[in-house]
C-alpha cells in the first residue's frame, strides 16, 4: 500500500485541469474514477453529491467519504504571426470534499455535503501578450449542503437540500495592452473578494426497479455569486499620474456577478453481473447564464469610476460520461471511465482566463478495503483538450475591437485520494 | 496487491508523463524550422546609427525608450531563429537628461501633461537626472546608435572622448560607452563581432538644417566635414564616401545586414503640426493691418516690379493680406530680393526701420513648413524689438511699439522659424542623393534595403492600419511619433522594426515574424512636470 501511495504522490507532480468553463468535475474518487458518473449508482457517501435521492439506499447507519485532489493545469499559448509564446505556471489546486449521511430509519436519511464544483486557477507570466485580458485568476466556490433523502416507494427515492455557496475570486490583469507608468511598468488592477455567500439547492431522484438497473436524475440550481459594493477591493497600480489616465492608483470598490450555472444530470447504472457495474451519465449545464463578466469600479461615494465590459456569451453544454467498475475481490475494486466534455465557449469568445475547449477525459481508480468499515479510494483524471486556434474578439481599445488569439493547447492530470467509512 | 498495482500504475504513469506538458502539433519555439534565418546569421546582431537606432524619443534618451528601440525589438524576434542576446548601453533612468560633472547638460524627456484647464500638451518631466556622461559603461554593445551622429561622425576618432564633450568636440551619448577616448563608433560596432548588422545613418546630415528652419549652410561642394556647422547639410559626396567606408567595414567579416534609407522631413510632425496659416485675427485687427500694408501692396511692390528690381511673380508673392479668421504668417525670407536699400531712396523714401521690415517680407504659403518649436513664438511680442523701436522711432508710444512687434504678424519671423520651399528643396536634393547611395550600396553588397522613406510616407499620408486603429503621423494622437515630433514612439519603432524585418526576410529568405505594433505604447502621459 505504501508503494501505491508513493506512486500516487509521484503522479501529483504532473498536471491537471477542469471541465467546461470553470466547472470542476472532481467531486469524489469513486465517481471520478468511473468517468465522473454516479447519478444512478449507489456506491458510498459520494451519492450526496451525485444524487441525494440515493442517500437513503446506503448500507449501514453512518456513511462518510472524504478526500481531495491535486489539481495542476497547464496551458500553452502561441501566436505564430508575431512569434508570441506563453505557458501557465501550473498552479496547484486542491479541491476537497466531505460527504456524510445518517440513516434515521429505513425510509429516511439525513446528510451533509461539502464540495467545490466550481473553480479556476490560471496563472500566466505577468505582462504576457494577453495580459490585458488576464494575468492570473483564482476562482473558487465551496458548497455546503444539508440533505434529506426519503424513500417514497420501494423503488423510488428522492432527496435534496439547500446549498450555501461560499465563493471567492482573485483576478489580476493589466488595464490595457500598453498603458504604463513613467518607468514602463504596466498599469494593472487586482480584484480580490473572499467569503461571498449565496444560496441555491439541489434535488435528485433515484429509481431502482430491480437489482440490475437503476436510473437517476439530479438538478443543481443556478447560483449567482454577487460582488456588491464593500465586498471586495480593486487595487490599481502603476497607473500614470495624469488626468488623462482612465483611473488613479489606489483601492476602489467594485461590483460584479459570476453565475454558477444550473446543471441537469440524468443517468443509468447497469449491473450485468455480480462483479461488473456500468454507468452512463448525461450532464447538461446551462452555461448561457454566463453572458458577460462586467466589472464596475466605484468611487467611495458609489459613483462609477471605470467600467470593464467583457462579453462571454457562453452556450449551454453537455458532457457524456461512461464508467465501469469491476470487483476484483472483496478487498479490491477497480474502476475506469471516459467522458466527452463539450466546451461552453463560442467562437470569438475564447478568453484566456478559462482556456477551455472540447475535451476528452480518461479516468481510472481503485478502492482498497482496509477493513469492512474503512476503504481507501484513489483515482486519476487525464484530460486532453484539442489543440485549438481561437480568439477573444470583444476586447475594445479606443472604440476598436482588438482580437487576441492564437493557438491554445491544454492538458490535465488530476490524481486524488480519499477515505470511505461506514458504520 | 502488487499485481493490481501494476494494472493501475503503468497506464497511470504513461498518461501522467503525457499529461505533464501540453504539446503543440507545431511548436514555434521547439520546432527548429518554424522560423528560419535563411541565408543570414543572427547570432550576433549589431545595430549602427543615430538617435533612431539608440531608441531616442520625447527629446531624450531614457531606459524604456531604449528597450523599445527598433533594433532591440528586432533582436527579440531574431531570437526565434538563432538570434543571440542583445545588449544596449542603457542610461540610468527614465528621465533622460544627461549630466557632465554633475551639471545637467541635456534636458529631461517630454511627457504629455495637462495644464490648469485640462488641455494636454508636451512638458518636460520633472526630476534630477542620474545619467552621468563620465561614468563610462563597459561594452561591447550590440546597439551602437549615437543620438546626434551624422554619417561622418561614425568614423571620426575622438567623437566619444569625454574631455571633448564640454567643448562640443565630442558626443556625450557616445562618450558614455566609448571604450577609449580615441575610438570610433564603427570600431565599437566591430568589437561586437557582428554576424548581422543594420545601418541607419544620414538623417542628421539633413535634419539639423531642417529643424533649425534652414539656419545652417548647404555644404554641397565642400568636401571637408571638419568645417561644417551642426546645422549644415552634408555634401552628398562626403556622405557617399563615408557611407561606403562604413558598409565596407561592417561587411568585411562576411556579416550580412540591412541598410535603411532616409525619410522625408515632411513625414514628421515636427514640420506638419503647425499650419502655415496659424495667425487668427478678428475683422478689425485684419483691417488695421491691411491698412498699414496698403502702400506696400499697391505702390512699393508694383513700383519695384515696373523698375525691374523684382519680377512680377515675386511682387505677387510678396503681397501681404490679412482677413478675419486664420492668416498666413509673415516671414523674412532670405531667398527674396533684399529691397531695403532701394525703398529708402526715391520715389518711396521709406525710413530705415520700415525698410528693414519690408526688406525680404512675405507671407507663408501652404508649401512652407513651420517647425513645431515655432508654435511657442507665434503671436508673442518681440520685446527686444519693442525696445529698439522706442529708442529709435521718435514719438512712438509703447502701445504702438508693441503692436509693431507681434511675431509672425507685424514683426516677421526670422529665417530659423520657417523652412521655406527653397530650403526644403536643398534638403530634398541632398536626401535624394544620400538615398541613391544607400540603395546602390545595398544592391552592390547584396544587403537588405529598407525603404523607410516610403514606409513613413505611408504613415504620414492617411496612416497604416493595425489591430486597434490607425498609426499616423498626427502629433500626439497619431501614435507614431513621440512628443519631440521627430522621433518615433515605441509603437512607431515597432512599425520600423517590422519594416526592417520585412526587408530582411525578402532579401535573405528568412521567416522572422513581425510584432503586433498595437502592443507597443504611444506617448507617455504624466503630470509629474515642472
Amino acid at each position: 500500500m505504501k508503494k501505491v501511495l508513493s506512486v500516487v504522490v509521484l503522479l501529483l507532480v504532473c498536471a491537471v485541469t477542469y471541465a467546461g468553463g470553470y466547472r470542476v468535475s472532481l467531486q469524489g474518487q469513486r465517481g471520478l474514477a468511473m468517468g465522473h458518473t454516479g447519478v444512478a449508482m449507489v456506491n458510498n457517501a459520494e451519492i450526496a453529491f451525485f444524487n441525494p435521492g440515493g442517500l437513503v439506499h446506503l448500507e449501514g447507519k453512518l456513511n462518510i467519504a472524504v478526500g481531495g485532489f491535486g489539481v495542476f493545469s497547464d496551458v500553452k499559448f502561441q501566436n505564430a504571426e508575431f512569434g508570441q509564446t506563453s505557458q501557465t505556471e501550473s498552479p496547484t489546486g486542491t479541491p476537497l470534499y466531505l460527504y456524510a449521511s445518517y440513516n434515521v430509519s429505513e425510509k429516511l436519511a439525513v446528510g451533509l455535503a461539502v464540495y467545490t464544483p466550481y473553480g479556476s486557477t490560471v496563472e500566466y507570466p505577468t505582462d504576457w501578450s494577453g495580459s490585458h485580458l488576464v494575468n492570473s485568476i483564482d476562482l473558487s466556490a465551496v458548497f455546503v449542503q444539508p440533505l434529506v433523502s426519503v424513500k417514497l416507494l420501494e423503488d423510488l427515492s428522492i432527496g435534496g437540500g439547500p446549498i450555501l455557496a461560499i465563493g471567492g475570486v482573485n483576478f489580476n490583469r493589466n488595464l490595457s495592452r500598453n498603458l504604463t507608468d513613467i518607468d514602463g511598468n504596466r498599469s494593472n488592477v487586482e480584484l480580490d473578494s473572499q467569503g461571498l455567500t449565496a444560496f441555491g439547492f439541489s434535488v435528485g431522484a433515484l429509481i431502482t426497479p430491480n437489482d440490475q438497473w437503476s436510473f437517476g436524475v439530479n438538478y443543481r440550481s443556478r447560483i449567482d455569486i454577487d460582488v456588491e459594493q464593500g465586498d471586495g477591493d480593486a487595487v490599481f497600480s502603476n497607473v500614470p499620474n495624469s488626468p488623462l489616465a482612465p483611473i488613479t492608483n489606489g483601492t476602489f470598490d467594485f461590483t460584479a456577478t459570476l453565475p454558477l450555472p444550473a446543471e441537469w444530470t440524468v443517468g443509468v447504472s447497469y449491473k450485468p453481473s455480480d462483479k461488473w457495474t456500468l454507468n452512463f451519465d448525461w450532464n447538461y449545464a446551462e452555461w448561457d447564464a454566463y453572458e458577460a463578466l462586467d466589472i464596475m469600479f466605484l468611487n467611495t461615494d458609489g459613483s462609477l469610476a471605470l467600467e470593464s465590459i467583457n462579453p462571454r456569451n457562453y452556450k449551454n453544454a453537455s458532457s457524456y460520461r461512461l464508467g465501469a467498475q469491476f470487483d476484483v475481490s472483496s478487498k479490491f475494486v477497480l474502476r475506469g471511465g471516459v467522458y466527452f466534455d463539450e466546451s461552453p465557449v463560442q467562437d470569438g469568445f475564447f478568453a484566456p482566463e478559462t482556456p477551455r475547449n472540447d475535451s476528452y477525459g480518461f479516468t481510472g481508480g481503485f478502492t482498497y478495503n482496509v477493513t469492512d468499515k474503512l476503504a481507501i479510494d484513489a483515482s486519476f483524471l487525464y484530460l486532453t483538450f484539442k489543440e485549438i486556434d481561437a480568439s477573444y474578439d470583444s476586447y475594445v481599445e479606443g472604440g476598436e475591437r482588438v482580437p487576441f488569439g492564437g493557438t491554445y493547447k491544454s492538458s490535465a492530470f488530476a490524481p486524488g485520494l480519499g477515505l470511505s467509512y461506514k458504520l | 496487491m502488487k499485481k493490481y498495482f501494476n494494472y493501475i500504475a503503468l497506464p497511470a504513469f504513461a498518461l501522467g508523463l503525457v499529461a505533464c506538458e501540453p504539446e503543440f502539433d507545431n511548436d514555434i519555439t521547439e520546432n527548429q524550422d518554424f522560423y528560419t534565418s535563411g541565408s543570414a546569421d543572427f547570432s550576433s546582431y549589431v545595430s549602427v546609427g543615430n538617435s533612431l537606432t539608440a531608441g531616442f524619443a520625447d527629446g531624450a534618451l531614457y531606459i524604456t525608450g531604449q528597450e523599445n528601440s527598433y533594433p532591440n525589438i528586432m533582436a527579440q524576434q531574431f531570437a526565434l531563429a538563432g538570434g543571440g542576446s542583445f545588449s544596449q548601453p542603457l542610461v540610468s533612468d527614465n528621465l533622460g537628461g544627461l549630466t557632465l560633472g554633475g551639471m545637467q547638460i541635456t534636458e529631461n524627456r517630454f511627457v504629455l501633461a495637462t495644464d490648469a484647464d485640462g488641455n494636454p500638451g508636451p512638458a518636460r518631466l520633472a526630476g534630477t537626472p542620474t545619467t552621468e556622461v563620465s561614468n563610462i559603461v563597459a561594452g561591447p554593445f550590440n546597439n551602437v546608435g549615437v543620438p546626434g551622429a551624422k554619417s561622418f561622425h561614425l568614423v571620426a576618432p575622438g567623437y566619444g572622448n569625454v574631455a571633448g564633450v564640454a567643448t562640443g568636440q565630442a558626443n556625450p551619448y557616445f562618450a558614455r560607452f566609448a571604450s577609449t577616448a580615441n575610438t570610433t563608433v564603427m570600431a565599437e560596432a566591430l568589437a561586437a563581432n557582428p554576424t548581422f548588422f543594420s545601418l541607419w545613418i544620414g538623417n542628421n546630415d539633413i535634419l539639423g538644417f531642417a529643424t533649425s528652419g534652414g539656419a545652417g549652410v548647404d555644404q554641397t561642394g565642400n568636401l571637408d566635414p571638419s568645417t561644417y556647422g551642426s546645422n549644415d547639410i552634408t555634401d552628398p559626396n562626403v556622405f557617399a564616401s563615408v557611407y561606403s567606408q562604413e558598409v565596407a567595414a561592417l561587411t568585411s567579416t562576411g556579416a550580412k545586414g540591412a541598410l535603411v534609407n532616409i525619410p522625408d522631413v515632411t513625414s514628421i510632425p515636427f514640420f506638419t503640426t503647425v499650419p502655415s496659416q496659424a495667425i487668427p485675427l478678428d475683422e478689425e485687427t485684419a483691417a488695421t493691418l491691411n491698412a498699414s500694408f496698403i502702400l506696400y501692396n499697391t505702390q512699393v511692390l508694383p513700383g519695384l516690379a515696373s523698375f525691374g528690381v523684382i519680377t512680377a511673380e515675386e511682387a505677387a508673392a510678396r503681397q501681404i493680406n490679412f482677413s478675419a479668421g486664420a492668416n498666413f504668417i509673415t516671414i523674412q525670407d532670405e531667398d527674396l530680393t533684399d529691397i531695403s536699400a532701394i525703398i529708402q531712396g526715391p520715389p518711396f523714401n521709406l525710413d530705415p526701420i520700415t525698410a528693414a521690415t519690408l526688406s525680404q517680407l512675405r507671407q507663408t504659403t501652404n508649401d512652407d513648413l513651420i517647425p513645431l518649436t515655432t508654435a511657442g513664438v507665434l503671436g508673442t511680442i518681440d520685446e527686444a524689438y519693442v525696445g529698439f523701436l522706442l529708442a529709435n522711432v521718435p514719438n512712438i508710444s509703447p502701445e504702438q511699439a508693441g503692436l509693431s512687434a507681434i511675431r509672425g504678424v507685424s514683426r516677421p519671423l526670422q529665417d530659423q522659424f520657417v523652412l521655406t520651399t527653397q530650403e526644403q528643396a536643398l534638403v530634398t536634393a541632398a536626401q535624394t542623393q544620400y538615398n541613391a547611395t544607400i540603395q546602390a550600396l545595398a544592391s552592390a553588397n547584396g544587403l537588405a534595403f529598407v525603404d523607410a522613406r516610403t514606409a513613413l510616407q505611408n504613415v504620414a499620408n492617411g496612416g497604416v492600419a493595425f489591430s486597434g486603429g490607425i498609426l499616423s503621423s498626427q502629433f500626439v494622437t497619431g501614435g507614431a511619433f513621440s512628443l519631440d515630433g521627430v522621433h518615433p514612439t515605441p509603437r512607431g519603432y515597432a512599425f520600423t522594426a517590422n519594416a526592417v524585418i520585412n526587408a530582411i526576410n525578402s532579401t535573405y529568405g528568412s521567416t522572422i515574424p513581425g510584432v503586433d505594433i498595437g502592443n507597443y505604447a504611444t506617448v507617455t502621459i504624466s503630470n509629474d512636470v515642472n
